[in-house]
This record gives structure tokens, C-alpha cells and sequence, in this order.
């Protein structure tokens, strides 16, 4: 179970900026700065980070949506760089993504059916009947009906669309799916229906996922492993019960302070103790030591067993 | 904003220079030999090839393109081949009388458009909206000759209210100064003869205006519409401000510019159009005489009669292209 | 309890006419907001909680959107049958808003001094000085540095973390007795939005202003309301003070709501999640709206709407399953 599936290696994503009366390039945008991990078969791993700080612009250069500037990247241990358009083409049978908006990914003149049907068409699977029955199977493994295939995007609630979108990256049988906040789009009711759906089809389906969010509790429901990522950089990276237990990086930490506990009692508590100490609640302590850090220098170093951190301070 | 002032500076000397080229030799693309066509069918032997020697049209064309770019630039247009006289002397009360005319339309075009554009956004689906897109599409739709032709039946032949034709009282001349009659006038003191001159204005700017009114209206009406339903509306509204002040100072601005795109467009269009307008009521302006230089095959006008309405074109254009710098913030051309 | 709430919503009912006829986004509901307390409405998409809220500043986009029955009584006055004219005293003065996308909430064009300064003076003839002092002590308060340089600066040039400091800037500028934040953080990221939530517990500690937190996130309404309504399809379905509701939900959709949200805490294999989709704003027509989702549904909730019935200290839910308990409140 442990055999990695993907490898990812020192990838970096350099944007040019320009300026000046002739439009030179006066510098870079450094998107990705260097990024590291690998993903093992079947298991999940989580990438957090905030706006900006390139977890989709990973996500992205994974399926060379993005062309990377640097960096390696082995899936089966073949290096998707190395691959002509050709044959990436062919990888991507094997690598899947699923979006945010799932209403912006669809294309709203073509029927369910025929969205469904695409990613097969494109690969040469299977025969026109074979291909009608697998559109009408997975309609329902995602939970709607084979009835549903003759309809149109617009007729289908967020909910029902994200499940299209699921479906329609499993078409080809991928073994990765890169799923880019999946879930954000959705109404709370709806999005634990979705996260319980894409565990259930990752035990059916043997699959591996890369799940990109910025919700810290839906990451952790689903994730096994989990990257922090910070300014174009994976800050920390380890087990998801490490990472939130027992947060080691200062950005990790300050992250998870952050996030509002769906629990009053949790802030009474905290206020009280507050009070009774005449300090501040603990969640409103304010920790910067860490944008001091020099980020450009620290590498990722395994303090623990799996538990990597990127801070000269740990 | 300084530094994109003289990029776009910069960069008008490749467009002006492509520009003369194109002119240049669609003049010369025309069929016969000018010198021949000048001097008629009757003309000597002789006299064709003197001309032809005068006019340079022996030598290669890039000699000739080289001659003629070498005096646009010491602010020589030429010679009229029917008067003799230096154009660049001739063509200015041509091009004054136009100019006067379309600033005008244009004026009526935008304050009208622009305001019905705006009421309409306002009270969408209103009695008022319908009325006006519906007057909106007939003037799009109505050809500027039959109106103009309309105007002068209906308000000089059958009331008698307005002049039909010309820019003055003939009988009453403009003591000329700068050719714009309207300061004109006011130089020489006589508001009578400001009011015969407006008299005048009336009619062929309101047929050349009509169109780019009614384009102006309609992208207004669509631009506010788009703006008026984002966000910020909806703070300054919740501001407590007047709807007045919401449309006319938070909607305004963001809807303009789309509008002055298409005012910059029109602007050309009017330039051009103007011919039409021009024979029909009489105007002596810029399209008139480019006209009658057709007639005679007088090269030299023609092409730079051309070459001046296309350079107000570009530089209209560009001061479009300026304003939007100013007026939006984000717009950075860096 | 009107004695000292600032705000008092009784059988509003809003509505669109659409071409298929009446949409009630907002169908008959009541709650009221107390002098100097947080109230958080929570519901999901179409639920009717962004309506309500333009339903009180007077907003609601008319046609298609109109209100058509209750009152909102504002210090006893009925806002639904005030003037125009009087209802632009009140917004920005005494009832302000905040939305939830702080990028395009401002309007790009104008600087934020511009933007500010147009808020005090519409509300108060002070001169050109005062204007602007207050402008600057206001960015001050809402923590943002450099106030004076700020003035001068277009939207565009800041953070959306810094925009929506702003926008609670200008919300906050003439004092007023009620601030209608429409998920203000929604569209922030988690550290930015801990700060404007922190910023906006304190500004209600400090100037006693009420303030109606409209939001999906049953995170932030623990963080910083006091009492708590949470819609469903048009209709409040539940009501009471958070430490109550969220320990003892009653209503079966407040109860699957709770238990929808993965606790970062805490590792469960699998959430719960309540079936069906959300229903878009007026499909359901008859009955208690959640019916159609809920396990414990008979069929009376099909045909019957229920009332909203006490069920103790301050918790009233609209659910059959607690009729016996209570009795009805109105």
C-alpha cells in the first residue's frame, strides 16, 4: 500500500513580471517555489494553504495543465516532464481533476450524457454501447440516475453538478484524481454528501486523491497525509493527525488558531480562562515570528518520523 | 500615466506613417493617367508629358512617397491641380465648417444620448425606456440622407422656420476670423448674427447626429445597467445615498467607458459621414470639398483632404485611449 | 424582549414576481435583534437570509422583489411603511451593511477617503476638517495603518482582508445602533477572517452597536453571536441562544446542520449528511418546507406548516415533533 504513486520533486512555477516603457521583464512571480511530496497509492493527500499561496497552480502543473518551470514530476515512475504532448495526452487517462465550480467546467450545450461520454470518445474506450451503459453505471455509483443523462447542466442543482463532475473524471478508471476545492462551492448539507461520496468511491475504486482546499476541517475529514503550503512553498507535511494535534511550523499553527470551532463552549472556555489570567483568549494571540523567517533558505526536514517542517526555529 | 502618454505618442508615428502609405497608393491605384484625366481627352502630346514631369509621376514610386512624406513633414499638403493654390492654405475654412458642425452633432449626439441612456437604465422597462430604445432603433435604422431631406421639408419648406442650407446669412456675411462662425461672431460682437449661425447649425447637426445619438443611448443604457447592478451600487445605496447621486456619480463613471469608445468611433464616422450631410444642406466643409475634388480628379486635395480626417480619427482615439486612464485607476499600461 | 431590541422583524413576507408567478424568498418570519447583541442567521443558499437582510435596509430590488406583508420595526418604527427620504437617514446612519465580497463592494473608481468622507456627510454638516479627522480616526479604529496615506488610495491597491475593514469603516462611521454583515469573512482567507471577526467583537464591545451576522458557518456564528436564527427555505426554523442550540438542537434541520460540519478537532470516519438538495426559494409551497429531507417526517409536515413552539429558555423551533412541549409562541 505504501508504493508512492506520484512523485513530486523541487517544482517551481515562475511567472514573469514586467514593467518599463518597453515591457521588459523586470522580475518573477514566484508561484511555486519549490515543492516536494509524494503521494502514496490509495491514500489522500491534503494540500492547505491560503489565496495565493499556489496550492492550485500545483495541483495544475501535476497534469501539466500548467507547464512547470522547474522540477520533476513521476507518476509510475515515468517523468510527465520528460513526455511529449502525445503521450501526456495518453497519462491523462490515469490523472484526473475535478473543479471548484463545477457549473464553469461543464459545457452547458452538451447533455450529461454526452459529457460523459467525452473523456472515453478522446481515449478510443470502448464502442458506442459500451460506452452508453459505463455513462449510465456511473450515474449511479455518483448517486444519480441513468435518467439524468439526457438533461443539461442548468437543470441540475450545485450539489448534482459536482456529482457530474465526479463522474466524469472517473469515466477513464484514473488512478489519481487531483480534486481543487471540490467542496467550496456548496452548501454545508451538501458538501458532507459530496466528501462522503468521494471516500465511498475511493475505497471502490482503489483511487488516490490529491485534495486541494483551504477548509482545514473538511481537509482533515478527508486526508491522510496533509501539505501546508505558504507562499509558493510546502511549509509542513505529515500525517494529518500530526498536523493537527501537534502543528510544529508557526504558519501551521497560526492557521489552525484561525479557524472558527463550531463549538460555543470552545470560545467560553477560552474567553474565561482569559479573563481569569487577564489575558488575551488564546485564539487572539497574534503570532508573527514566523514571516521573519526566511523562507527562501529553509528546506523541508523530517523532525519526526514522516513529519517534515520547514523552519529553522523547530 | 506620463510614461504611457509618450509610448502612445510614440507609437502614433508608425500608424501616421502607415496611414499616408495606404492613402498614398490608393490614390495611385485609380485607373488612367492622372495627367491625362487633368488635362482631358483633347490635350496635346506634349502637354501630357510636361505635366506628367511636373507632378514627378515619372519617377519611382518610392522616390515619389519620399517627396511627398518629406513635405507633409515641413507642413506642405501640396498644390490643388484646379486652383494652383497650396491646399494647405485652401482646405482650412473647408475643414473649420466641418469641424464647427460635427463638434455640435456630436455635442447634441452625446448629451442626449448619453442622458436617455442613463434615464432608461435607471427606470428600466419603464414607459420612458421603451419609448426611447424604440426612437433608438428608428434612428440606427434611418438613412441620413431621407431625414436630412425630411428636416428641411418639414421645418424650412412647409413651416419656415429654420434655413435649409448654408452656414450664414448671405446677404449678412460672418466677418471671418477663424472660420468657426460661432466665435466668429462673438468676436465681432454681433449676436444676431450668432443666432442666424445657430439657426443654421440646426438642422444638418441634428441629421448627422442622430445616428451616433441613438448608438451612444443604447451602450449607455447597457453599460449602467451592468454597473448598476454590482456591488458598490448596492454600498452606496446603503449609504443612504439619493438615487440621483448613485446613478450620476457611482454609476456614471464605471459605465463610461464603453460609452466613449463608442463616442471616439463615432467621432470618425461623423468626420467621414459628414459628405452626406454636407451636399445636402449646402455645408461648405471638409467632405464638400474632398467631393468636388473627385470631380476634377484633383489628386493632391483628395489625398490630403484623406489624410487630415483619418489624423483627427487617430488623435480623437488616442485622447479616448488617455481617458480611460484617467478615469479608471487599475487601467495601468505598464 | 421589544423593550430593548433595537430591531423587531414580525411576519415579514418578501417576495419576486417572476413570470411563474409569486416567489416568496421570504415567507413569514419573525425574530428580533437586541440592543448591543450579535445575532447570527445562519442558513444555506436561497434560504431567504440575504433578502431579509435588504428587506430591512429597504434594498430589495424592486420590481421584480417586493414586500408584501409584516413589519420591521426599527425603535418601535415600521420601516416597511417609512419614506424613502427617511429611510436614507436611516441607512448609513442608524442601520448600516456589509457584504460579502470586499473586492467588489467598493467602488474602484473613487479613493477610499473619497468613499468615506461621502458616508459622514451625507449624514452630518460638519466641515471639510472634521470630515476628514473622523475619516482617519475611523480607518485607525478599524486597525488599519497608515489612515492618512489611505485616503488617497483606490480599492484596487488593497488586500481584501484591508477592504473589508473599510467597508465596516464606512458601516461604522456615524455610530450606528445596528450593522448588517451579510458574510463578511465568506470570501476571506481563515487568518484574515479570524481578524475581522476579533475586529468586529470588539467594535460591538466597545460602541454597544448590534450587529445581525448573516452566515453558512456555524464556525463563526460559535465564535462570536450570542443568540442565533437559522433559516430554512424562507421560514426560521429554529431560534435561541447558541450554547443552547448548538448543544441541543432541536429542529431536524438545525440537528443535521450541526452534525454536517467536519470538527477540526476531532476524526469520524464519516459525516453525517442530510439527503436532497437544497430547495430553490418558493418551490415548496405547502407544509413544513424541510419535509421532504427529514427522517423524522409524518404526514401531517407534508400538508401542514408548523408554528415556531417554545421549547424552553429562549428556544423555540418550527417542528411538529415539539408541539406538545411548548404550545405555540407568537
Amino acid at each position: 500500500m505504501t508504493k508512492p504513486i506520484l512523485q513530486v520533486e523541487n517544482v517551481k512555477k515562475y511567472f514573469p513580471i514586467t514593467g518599463g516603457i518597453l515591457g521588459k521583464k523586470i522580475g518573477d512571480m514566484k508561484a511555486v517555489d519549490g515543492v516536494s511530496f509524494h503521494v502514496n497509492e490509495g491514500e489522500t493527500l491534503g494540500i492547505v494553504g491560503e489565496s495565493g499561496c499556489g496550492k492550485s497552480t500545483t495541483g495544475r502543473m501535476l497534469l501539466r495543465l500548467i507547464e512547470p518551470t522547474e522540477g520533476t514530476i513521476l507518476f509510475d515512475n515515468r517523468d510527465l516532464r520528460a513526455l511529449p504532448k502525445k503521450e501526456m495526452r495518453k497519462v491523462r487517462r490515469h490523472i484526473q481533476m475535478i473543479f471548484q465550480d463545477p457549473y464553469a467546467s461543464l459545457n452547458p450545450r452538451h447533455t450529461v450524457e454526452k459529457i460523459l461520454e467525452e473523456p472515453l470518445i478522446v481515449h478510443g474506450i470502448g464502442n458506442e454501447a459500451e460506452r452508453k451503459k459505463k455513462v449510465s453505471d456511473m450515474l449511479e455509483v455518483v448517486g444519480l440516475t441513468s435518467y439524468h443523462a439526457r438533461r443539461y447542466p442548468h437543470q441540475f442543482s450545485g450539489g448534482q453538478r459536482q456529482r457530474i463532475g465526479i463522474a466524469r473524471a472517473l469515466m477513464t478508471n484514473p488512478k489519481l484524481i487531483i480534486a481543487d476545492e471540490p467542496v467550496s462551492a456548496l452548501d454545508v448539507s451538501i458538501q458532507s454528501q459530496v466528501l462522503n461520496l468521494l471516500k465511498d468511491l475511493q475505497k471502490e475504486f482503489q483511487l488516490t486523491y490529491i485534495f486541494i482546499a483551504h477548509d482545514l476541517g473538511v481537509v482533515r475529514h478527508i486526508s491522510d497525509r496533509v501539505g501546508v503550503m505558504y507562499k509558493g512553498r510546502m511549509v509542513e507535511l505529515a500525517d494529518a493527525e500530526k498536523i493537527y494535534q501537534n502543528p510544529l511550523h508557526p504558519y501551521t499553527q497560526q492557521l489552525l488558531a484561525a479557524v472558527p470551532i463550531p463549538d460555543p463552549e470552545y470560545y467560553q472556555a477560552d474567553e474565561q480562562a482569559a479573563i481569569q489570567f487577564g489575558t488575551l483568549p488564546s485564539k487572539y494571540v497574534i503570532d508573527d515570528s514566523w514571516m521573519n523567517i526566511d523562507s527562501e533558505r529553509d528546506d523541508l526536514i523530517e523532525v519526526a518520523p514522516g513529519h517534515f517542517v520547514a523552519c529553522r526555529l523547530k | 500615466m506620463l510614461t504611457y502618454t509618450i509610448r502612445r505618442l510614440l507609437m502614433l508615428i508608425p500608424v501616421l506613417f502607415g496611414m499616408t502609405f495606404v492613402v498614398f497608393f490608393i490614390i495611385r491605384a485609380i485607373p488612367g493617367d492622372p495627367a491625362q484625366v487633368i488635362l482631358g481627352q483633347q490635350a496635346t502630346k506634349e502637354a501630357v508629358a510636361q505635366l506628367t514631369e511636373k507632378l514627378g509621376l515619372n519617377d519611382p514610386w518610392y522616390v515619389q512617397f519620399f517627396h511627398y512624406v518629406k513635405g507633409l513633414l515641413s507642413g506642405d499638403l501640396g498644390e490643388s491641380l484646379r486652383s494652383s493654390a497650396p491646399i494647405k492654405d485652401e482646405i482650412w475654412p473647408y475643414l473649420a465648417a466641418t469641424l464647427e458642425l460635427s463638434l455640435v452633432a456630436m455635442f447634441i449626439a452625446i448629451f442626449i444620448g448619453v442622458n436617455a441612456g442613463i434615464i432608461s437604465a435607471w427606470f428600466q422597462n419603464s414607459w420612458f425606456d421603451y419609448v426611447a430604445m424604440i426612437l433608438a432603433l428608428i434612428g440606427i435604422s434611418i438613412p441620413v440622407f431621407w431625414l436630412g431631406l425630411m428636416e428641411q421639408w418639414a421645418f424650412s419648406l412647409e413651416l419656415g422656420w429654420l434655413p435649409s442650407t448654408g452656414r450664414e446669412n448671405v446677404r449678412d456675411p460672418v466677418e471671418v476670423v477663424t472660420n468657426l462662425y460661432l466665435i466668429d461672431t462673438l468676436i465681432a460682437g454681433r449676436f444676431d448674427q450668432f443666432g442666424e449661425v445657430i439657426r443654421h447649425l440646426i438642422l444638418p447637426s441634428l441629421a448627422l447626429a442622430t445616428i451616433p445619438m441613438a448608438i451612444i443611448a443604447r451602450i449607455t443604457r447597457s453599460s449602467m445597467l451592468e454597473v448598476m447592478r454590482s456591488d458598490y451600487i448596492r454600498t452606496a445605496r446603503a449609504k443612504g445615498m439619493r438615487m440621483f447621486f448613485v446613478v450620476y456619480k457611482h454609476s456614471l463613471k464605471n459605465a463610461v467607458i464603453p460609452v466613449l469608445t463608442v463616442i471616439g468611433l463615432q467621432v470618425g464616422l461623423l468626420l467621414g459621414g459628414a459628405i452626406l450631410t454636407e451636399t445636402i444642406f449646402g455645408w461648405p466643409g471638409i467632405g464638400r470639398y474632398i467631393y468636388e475634388a473627385i470631380g476634377f480628379r484633383d489628386y493632391p486635395v483628395i489625398q490630403s483632404g484623406i489624410l487630415i480626417i483619418a489624423t483627427i480619427f487617430i488623435l480623437i482615439n488616442l485622447i479616448v485611449d488617455l481617458l480611460y486612464v484617467a478615469i479608471d485607476p487599475r487601467i495601468k499600461y505598464n | 424582549m421589544s423593550g430593548e431590541s433595537v430591531l423587531e422583524v414580525k411576519n415579514l413576507r418578501t417576495s419576486f414576481f417572476t413570470d411563474d408567478g409569486e416567489v416568496a424568498a421570504v415567507d413569514d418570519i419573525d425574530f428580533y435583534i437586541n440592543k448591543g447583541e450579535i445575532l447570527g442567521v445562519v442558513g444555506e443558499s436561497g434560504c431567504g437570509k440575504s433578502v431579509t437582510s435588504l428587506s430591512i435596509m429597504g434594498l430589495v430590488p424592486s420590481p421584480p422583489g417586493k414586500i408584501v406583508g409584516g413589519e420591521i420595526l426599527y425603535k418601535g418604527e415600521d420601516l416597511t411603511k417609512a419614506s424613502e427620504k427617511r429611510m436614507r437617514q436611516i441607512r448609513g446612519n442608524d442601520i448600516t451593511m456589509i457584504f460579502q465580497e470586499p473586492m467588489t463592494s467598493l467602488n474602484p473608481l473613487f479613493t477610499i477617503g473619497n468613499q468615506i468622507m461621502e458616508t459622514i456627510r451625507l449624514h452630518n454638516k460638519w466641515n471639510k476638517q472634521q470630515v476628514k479627522e473622523r475619516a482617519i480616526e475611523i480607518l485607525q479604529m478599524v486597525g488599519l495603518p497608515r489612515a492618512e496615506e489611505l485616503l488617497n488610495e483606490y480599492p484596487h491597491q488593497l488586500s481584501g482582508g484591508m477592504r473589508q475593514r473599510v467597508m465596516i469603516a464606512m458601516a461604522m462611521v456615524c455610530n450606528p445602533q445596528l450593522l448588517i454583515a451579510d458574510e463578511p469573512t465568506t470570501a476571506l482567507d481563515v487568518t484574515i477572517q479570524a481578524q475581522i471577526l476579533k475586529l468586529m467583537k470588539k467594535l460591538n464591545h466597545d460602541y454597544q452597536t448590534a450587529i445581525m451576522m448573516i452566515t453558512h458557518d456555524l464556525g463563526v456564528v460559535a465564535e462570536v453571536c450570542q443568540r442565533v436564527v437559522v433559516m430554512y427555505a424562507g421560514k426560521v426554523v429554529e431560534e435561541g441562544d447558541i450554547a443552547t442550540i448548538y448543544k441541543s438542537p432541536k429542529h431536524p434541520y438545525t440537528v443535521g446542520l450541526i452534525k454536517s460540519v467536519p470538527d477540526m478537532r476531532k476524526k469520524v470516519d464519516r459525516l453525517y449528511s442530510i439527503p436532497g438538495n437544497v430547495p430553490k426559494p418558493g418551490s415548496i409551497k405547502e407544509g413544513c418546507r424541510f419535509a421532504a429531507r427529514c427522517e423524522h417526517a409524518f404526514d401531517r409536515c407534508f400538508t401542514e406548516t408548523p408554528e415556531l413552539y417554545q421549547t424552553g429558555e429562549g428556544q423555540k423551533v418550527r417542528c411538529f415533533l415539539y408541539e406538545q412541549q411548548g404550545g405555540v409562541s407568537k
